[in-house]
């Protein structure tokens, strides 16, 4: 019980606006030739289990689940998926291998977004059918609301989430896998047209095709694999209720990133996130987010992230660099795999794989991955190159 | 049955109770469209039935013929890329008489019962087929191991789908 976790294997594949060339299982086959690769070729009849995240409606398939072992080499194993973000899909590989279930565990997740043509439609039905649905908004009017609520709430100002929008699609343009890297200036969102205000159109992230796969073993397993393992120290989730109108902290907070947070931290045995963990890849599917993501996940005060971002914080060169991948605003949005494109860049860059973009002097790094609207689920983890 | 149900009181509903909004509802109608990247391997399956030719591809290592083709082994987990025509006869493996349709609605008195079947298709692997429709036979002369053909649509009319083979016949 409780042993070390430790992940041995990356790969990733197919990162595109539309993807037309390869299948969804092609796509998932390339990136996981390449995380077992990663792992010194181990074949996958060395692998215990597969986790996988997937979403029936975003795929069109109900039972999608049954459609994964093909690509991962899972056929005739222990198979299971995860209807949530990637990191939930890792959580559950992390404890198949603490327990001692299992040594070796592939994690995966995917998106083909441009498969929809009714993306919208979808989100659209997440909400509530009764009480919700029948007022027809698009249902990015649910964004607008946090994020009114959380500058009422916190001081923060619109210059500051437009602030954000600027840093990570600045970033981006260091990542090759990124897709929305450009260079704005503060004018070209606060002016852009608006979406749902005080939501502009620059202030949402842009969808993303693409597949990633890590591979975890245990402490034992994972030394005889690479000589690079990335320890997994906490990871924590946590969900608030679906009801929009009573959130429990309203919709100006994230509780389910504070509960998630203190989840992972009490785990690595974190107990002041800023001066413990090194720099952060944290949710930003909308620019408000990444702000109050970072207040919910006590990296600072309430209320003080704006100010923060202003005074260069969390830029490349500041103290605590949040989404140097760009984050979804500059590297685009995955879905289900969402919250596994912020683990990959906390891996590559504790592996100092992270080429042009790499921060220097790096030990210990946090992911953290919210659901999306109209949900209130997040999950963090924290990752360290000292077991 | 209902004679033998004693009621102990209340008040039973009725489908008018329903359509007279007495019993609040709330319906709404999902729209969703998908179109499936079909890949590599399955792209060229579908652009050989359109020429009226059943294409499979060929593991390097476990020698299997896989139908439908794959660019890659799942059991072997290797890539592959020999391409293999197999041809349009197999014999029957399993089959089904449905008299229901796909919405479980009773099949009509007039109407035949669908005949799905699984194919095992001659120049592939054992136990690798196609699953399809049977046709131009009767339920009852239906027996697993019974040869079959595949029956094409007109050249004109294949679209580069599983459908531009209009069902298996005996053959």
């Amino acid at each position: 019980m409780n042993r070390k976790v430790a992940i041995v294997g990356l790969g990733y594949a197919g990162f595109g606006t539309t993807t037309p060339d390869l299948s969804y299982r092609e796509m998932i086959f390339e990136a996981v030739t390449k995380c077992y690769e990663d792992a010194g070729g181990i074949p996958p009849q060395a692998i215990d289990s597969f986790v996988a995240a997937s979403e029936d409606f975003m795929e069109g398939i109900s039972i999608a689940d049954e459609y994964v072992p093909d690509q991962l080499g899972a056929v005739l194993k222990p198979v299971q998926s995860i209807t949530g973000d990637g990191l939930q899909a890792l959580a559950s590989a992390v404890m198949q291998i603490k327990t001692g279930q299992q040594s070796i565990v592939a994690a995966s997740a995917f998106s083909k977004v441009s498969n929809l043509s009714h993306h919208d439609h979808l989100v659209s039905y997440a909400t509530d059918p009764v009480y919700i649905r029948p007022f027809q908004e698009n249902p990015y009017f649910i964004a607008g609301l946090e994020m009114n609520r959380f500058l009422f709430e916190t001081g923060a100002t619109r210059e500051q989430c437009a602030e954000v929008v600027v840093k990570n699609r600045y970033n981006a343009l260091k990542n090759p896998s990124a897709h929305y890297g450009a260079k704005l200036t503060l004018e070209d969102v606060t002016e852009a047209p608006p979406l749902s205000e005080p939501l502009g159109i620059y202030d949402m992230s842009g969808h993303l095709d693409g597949s990633i796969v890590f591979l975890l073993a245990s402490e034992e397993r994972a030394r005889e694999l690479t000589d690079k393992p990335v320890w997994i120290k906490g990871i924590g989730w946590a969900t608030d209720t679906p009801n929009l109108d009573s959130r429990l902290e309203g919709l100006g907070g994230a509780v389910y990133a504070r509960l998630a947070a203190q989840q992972a931290y009490r785990m690595a045995g974190i107990s002041n996130p800023f001066n413990e963990i090194d720099f952060a890849e944290i949710d930003d599917t909308f620019s408000y987010k990444e702000l109050q993501h970072l207040e919910a996940l006590n990296i600072c005060g309430p209320g003080e992230a704006g100010k923060l971002l202003e005074l260069g914080c969390f830029g490349p060169d500041g103290d605590f660099p949040v989404n140097v991948s760009g984050g979804s605003l500059g590297a685009g949005y995955l879905h289900e795999a969402n919250g596994m494109q912020r683990l990959m860049e906390v891996v590559l860059q504790l592996r100092e794989e992270a080429g042009p973009r790499q921060l220097p002097h790096l030990e210990t790094g946090l992911a953290f991955a919210w659901r999306g609207v109209p949900t209130a689920t997040g999950a963090a983890a924290i990752l360290s190159t000292r077991v | 049955m209902q004679d033998k149900v004693k009621v102990a009181g209340g008040t039973g509903l009725s489908a008018e109770d329903i359509s007279s909004g007495k019993i609040f509802l709330t319906e709404d109608s999902l729209d969703c469209a998908y179109a499936w990247d079909t890949g590599v391997a399955i792209n060229r399956y579908l652009a050989e039935l359109k020429k009226g030719r059943i294409i499979a591809t060929q593991c390097k290592k476990c020698r299997r013929i896989m139908l439908p083709p794959r660019l890659f082994c799942e059991l072997c987990f290797i890539p592959c890329s020999d391409w293999q025509y197999v041809r349009d006869t197999g014999i029957v493996n399993t089959f089904s008489i449905c008299h229901v349709h796909w919405d479980a609605s009773r099949i009509g008195k007039d109407e035949k019962p669908h005949l799905p079947a699984v194919i095992e298709i001659d120049g592939a692997s054992p136990g690798m087929g196609i699953m399809h429709i049977l046709g131009e036979i009767e339920p009852e002369q239906i027996k697993i191991g019974m040869k079959v053909k595949a029956v094409w649509k007109a050249e004109e009319e294949r679209s580069g789908s599983i459908t531009d083979i209009i069902h298996f016949k005996p053959l």
